[in-house]
């Protein structure tokens, strides 16, 4: 069995926590460039250039590209062949967002109860996903979210007779009724199938593919390619201020689900789209 | 695109110019609150407590920046979406506020109340907020300094950017904009 002390996986949180903050990931950086260029309309494609400027000014300046710097989001696959040693998996992530946020001057955004409020002060804790697999290694995954975007998530329990169009023109509703409200252009997390909590999860999981990779079925990767378009002719634009880049692309993750359901989970995100991985 | 400049101090009649859709570059004490400040704010209203800041003619940006690198004057600071803050805004704009700066669409409440005092709301871009934090010349926590981020802060800005979402006059860019560019894309 391999051995991995956790102190490794807090580094790895704590180094990840700030450069996703500070560098965005190029195929944002690809997709935000090809908009610009596609953009009819003067507005949009001035905002655009902004946006591409802040994303320079940040690189360059070591700063965050936003203030709402998240909620740090952090999935985990640990191989089953994997032995964690010197202490908790849990206290281990916790204390790399504590070391990331306050060394790497990030925003500490987490308030201690949803209703009493109180901030945390460091940011902690993180949203913790761990996965078993197969294999010795362990993939940690930062995805650093912003609530303005997250905050116009939603998700329904669709019965299994609203089919396609069902699903699809609930997509491009979450999108219309979110308009300037998250940052728009967005990156629009879809969930199909799964149970409630599924659904939801998957919808985030789906903010973690890259850009330029279409879903493995072309069923559905063909429905990306649909609702991308439906979602860029609402006319909403960056910052929602009108134009045609209102997406940068929809992703999607399915799972079987029960005959008697159909849920549909949707998470978007801002144009600041972060994660980052390392493999240990 | 040309840009209008506003300048502090920032009284009504200077604002009776700007149109949905202009583009401001704003200079001069504006303020960030943001939700719990806002809060707070209202309580202390209600309880006729003094206030942190003189609400006429100012300008409340809603903002919590990221901590400032040594030697910095502020951390990033782009905007926060502004709905949150509607249930709060109509009884600033009454007690004379000018402006507020943020993002995202407002309640009708909140337009009607704009409207009602000549105030304007602005919009800053989203996610921008390296670039923003470029025209901040200085910033000082005034009030709730257990807030952090959240915290008032006395901003001093030079050629802020915004662009003008609802003007005086309650025109609202977000719906101009787009149906602007839908009616365009339609002929």
């Amino acid at each position: 069995m391999r051995e991995v002390h956790v102190n490794q996986i807090t580094e790895a949180v704590a180094k990840l926590s700030v450069e996703t903050n500070l560098f965005l990931r190029e195929d944002v950086c690809r997709r935000i460039a090809q908009c610009r260029e596609e953009e009819d309309w003067p507005v949009a494609g001035e905002i655009l250039g902004k946006i591409e400027d802040n994303i320079r000014i940040a690189r360059e300046e070591f700063v965050p590209m936003c203030q709402d710097t998240g909620m740090a989001c952090v999935f985990l696959e640990v191989g089953q062949d994997v032995h964690l040693t010197g202490g908790s998996l849990e206290d281990a992530v916790n204390e790399g967002v504590r070391k990331g946020y306050t060394e790497g001057y990030l925003r500490k955004a987490v308030v201690a109860d949803p209703i009493r409020r109180g901030n945390t002060g460091d940011n902690t804790p993180a949203h913790i996903h761990t996965e078993i697999v197969p294999g010795d290694r362990v993939k940690v995954i930062v995805a650093p979210k912003g609530f303005g975007s997250e905050n116009m998530s939603r998700i329904r329990m669709f019965p299994p007779s609203a089919g396609a169009e069902g699903v699809k023109d609930f997509i491009v509703r979450c999108v219309d009724e979110a308009g300037a409200n998250p940052c728009p252009p967005v990156v629009v997390g879809v969930g199909i199938g799964g149970t409630f909590d599924r659904a939801a999860l998957m919808a985030k999981q789906a903010l973690l593919v890259p850009l330029e990779e279409p879903h493995p079925d072309e069923y559905y990767a063909a429905m990306e390619e649909e609702l991308l378009e439906r979602i860029n002719e609402l006319g909403i634009g960056p910052q929602g201020l009108g134009g045609r880049t209102t997406a940068l692309a929809v992703k999607i993750k399915t799972f079987p689900t029960h005959m008697a359901g159909m849920p549909v989970a949707v998470n978007i995100n801002c144009h600041v789209s972060r994660h980052g991985e390392v493999i240990l | 695109m040309t840009e209008k400049r506003l300048e502090y101090p920032f009284e009504k009649e200077k604002l009776k110019d700007l149109k949905a859709g202009d583009s401001v570059l704003i200079t001069g004490t504006i303020y960030t609150a943001r939700d719990e400040a806002h809060r707070r704010i209202v309580e202390m209203i209600r309880r006729g407590e003094e206030l942190p800041f003189e609400i006429k003619d100012a300008i409340i940006y809603y903002a919590g920046p990221a901590p400032a690198k040594p030697g910095q004057v502020i951390g990033p600071v782009g905007p926060t979406t502004s709905y949150r803050m509607d249930p709060y805004a109509p009884v600033l704009l009454d007690l004379g506020l000018s402006g507020m700066i943020g993002k995202g669409p407002r309640s009708r409440e909140v337009k009607d109340a704009v409207v009602r005092n000549g105030a304007v709301y602005f919009a800053a871009i989203g996610g921008a907020a390296a670039l923003i934090a470029r025209s901040v010349v200085s910033a000082e926590t005034i009030a709730f300094e257990d807030l952090g981020a959240e915290a008032v802060r006395r901003l001093q800005v030079k050629d802020f950017p915004a662009t003008v979402v609802i003007d005086p006059e309650g025109n609202d860019q977000y719906y101009l904009g787009r149906n602007e560019y839908l009616n365009k894309k339609r002929e």
